[in-house]
């Protein structure tokens, strides 16, 4: 297993671990797991471990959790919004990070919990959906895409994966979205939001949202949806990006500075 | 040396002994709906081919193909053309459907492994002599009537099986419906239908020519 061979340390005992599951080891006790301050080469990806160890494995690697994305359908296709910040801790690590990965050209996938989870599995994603494409001749519906990679990350379940992403595209059956998570969810929905600033923008969504938007006003619900979720929560902000989903695939709408669009806003207002 | 006893090992001339056996047994076995020659294998080949049906709505969400139902038993069948200690299923099948967007499909199947998409065929003890049959009368303009395409057949077969009728089994699949096998007393009309026709033919060739 790929998480496995880099969380062991060099001096375990591999017979040990054939008989206890995987998933139990990922305890704060084992000091083999790389949290030990005199580990020679071992990679170290915890801060520090915390004193109540309730939440579990998730609560060590901390990247993207502060985040806003939001997915939407609509008549005319699907709009995916997000912020571009990266936190860890208070610590704003970035304010430029890419939070939609480009799976093909008629499929994108949102980034929120693990950048690197995120990015890696949906990258090979990518690589399924291509190889379905040449031996079925025809593109991948985005039902079967999103259960591919909730399936793929299913089998590393408790082991510490973090990933909550939504799967969105055009075919044959019209606009797709799904929502994927590293617990093992995938649901089928009109309408998702995921992150830290996830509720701020479900308000704003839940308010101006109708089926029969245009495609001006779908893309400016999304920008002010993830402005909102911006302005009241700190681990959210830098830029809004926006794509937009139709039949012939996925388009770049824009990308806008949020204090920008904070003067815009209040200049509107005024 | 006999290159025909391990299936994986090429003769000489480049054949692989066993599959030609295996493809002699089609023609020596039974044919059931589709599938013709050893039907115990048949049964094995099916049954698989159902489980990776159900496999595929489960991670597509979406019903398989006939092509990949077809592919995925050519698959099957070519892996057996290349291990040890098995040997190749003695089956050839052929694989009807229709696709989400309505096309009809057929594929044929052979024990080699590999599968061809035909508007029309036939396998089995005479398959050539259906087959010719059929590239003979096989006209797309009357493929777009049932009863034309049915007749069609049933005179197919006429031609290669000796008691007429009473031999004869027939399954209609359309789209969107459950496959109909027909009663024998429908292919007793239809045979007798066929043959006044044929007589109707014989009397219009005699007397131009007289």
């Amino acid at each position: 297993m790929a998480l496995s061979s880099i969380l062991r340390s060099e001096s375990a005992d591999f017979s040990n671990h054939f008989d206890r599951p995987f998933a139990f080891d990922c305890g704060l006790s084992q000091p083999e797991l790389g949290f030990a301050t005199n580990s020679g080469d071992n990679l170290n990806f915890a801060v520090k471990p915390f004193a109540d160890d309730v939440d579990g494995p998730e609560r060590k690697i901390e990247f993207l959790h502060g985040t806003t994305t939001l997915a939407f359908k609509f008549q005319h296709g699907v709009i995916v919004a997000v912020d571009s910040r990266a936190t860890a801790g208070s610590y704003i690590a970035s304010q430029t990070v890419k939070k939609v990965i480009e799976i093909n050209p008629y499929l994108l996938g949102t980034m929120a919990g693990g950048a690197a989870d995120c990015s890696f599995w949906e990258r090979l994603l990518a690589r399924q959906c291509r190889i379905y494409e040449l031996r079925n001749k025809e593109r991948i519906s985005v039902a079967a895409a999103s259960k591919l990679l909730a399936n793929m990350v299913y089998q590393y379940k408790g082991m510490g994966l973090s990933m909550g992403t939504m799967v969105c595209g055009w075919d044959k059956r019209g606009p797709g979205l799904y929502y994927v998570d590293s617990e093992g969810n995938r649901v089928c929905g009109d309408l998702f939001a995921v992150g830290s600033g996830s509720m701020y923008a479900y308000g704003v969504l839940d308010s101006g949202l109708r089926h029969d938007l245009t495609v001006e006003e779908a893309c400016d619900l999304g920008r002010r949806a993830i402005y909102q979720a911006t302005y009241r929560d700190a681990y959210s902000g830098g830029t809004v990006n926006l794509y937009r989903v139709h039949s012939q695939g996925w388009e770049r709408v824009s990308q806008e500075d949020v204090l920008q669009l904070h003067q815009e806003y209040q200049s509107q207002k005024a | 040396m006999s290159y025909d006893r391990a299936i994986t090992v090429f003769s000489p001339d480049g054949h692989l002994f066993q599959v030609e056996y295996a493809q002699e047994a089609v023609k020596k076995g039974s044919t059931a709906v589709g599938v013709r020659g050893l039907t115990a294998d048949a049964r094995i080949v099916v049954n698989r081919a159902r489980v990776e049906c159900q496999s595929h709505r489960l991670t597509v969400e979406d019903p398989p193909t006939v092509e990949y139902i077809t592919r995925f038993i050519s698959n099957m069948k070519q892996r057996y053309t290349q291990s040890n200690g098995r040997r190749p299923f003695g089956i050839s099948s052929l694989i009807v459907g229709f696709d989400f967007d309505g096309t009809a499909q057929l594929y044929q199947t052979d024990p080699s492994g590999t599968y061809h998409a035909w508007k029309a065929n036939a396998i089995g003890r005479s398959a050539k002599t259906v087959r010719e049959f059929l590239e003979k009368n096989y006209k797309e303009v009357d493929m777009e009537s049932d009863e034309a395409t049915i007749k069609l057949a049933v005179r197919a077969l006429l031609e290669v099986v000796q008691s007429g009728g009473k031999n004869i089994e027939l399954a209609v699949m359309k789209r969107n419906e459950p496959m109909k096998i027909l009663d024998p007393e429908e292919i007793e009309q239809l045979v007798s239908e066929i043959e006044k026709e044929k007589e109707e033919a014989e009397k219009k060739k005699k007397s131009t020519t007289t």
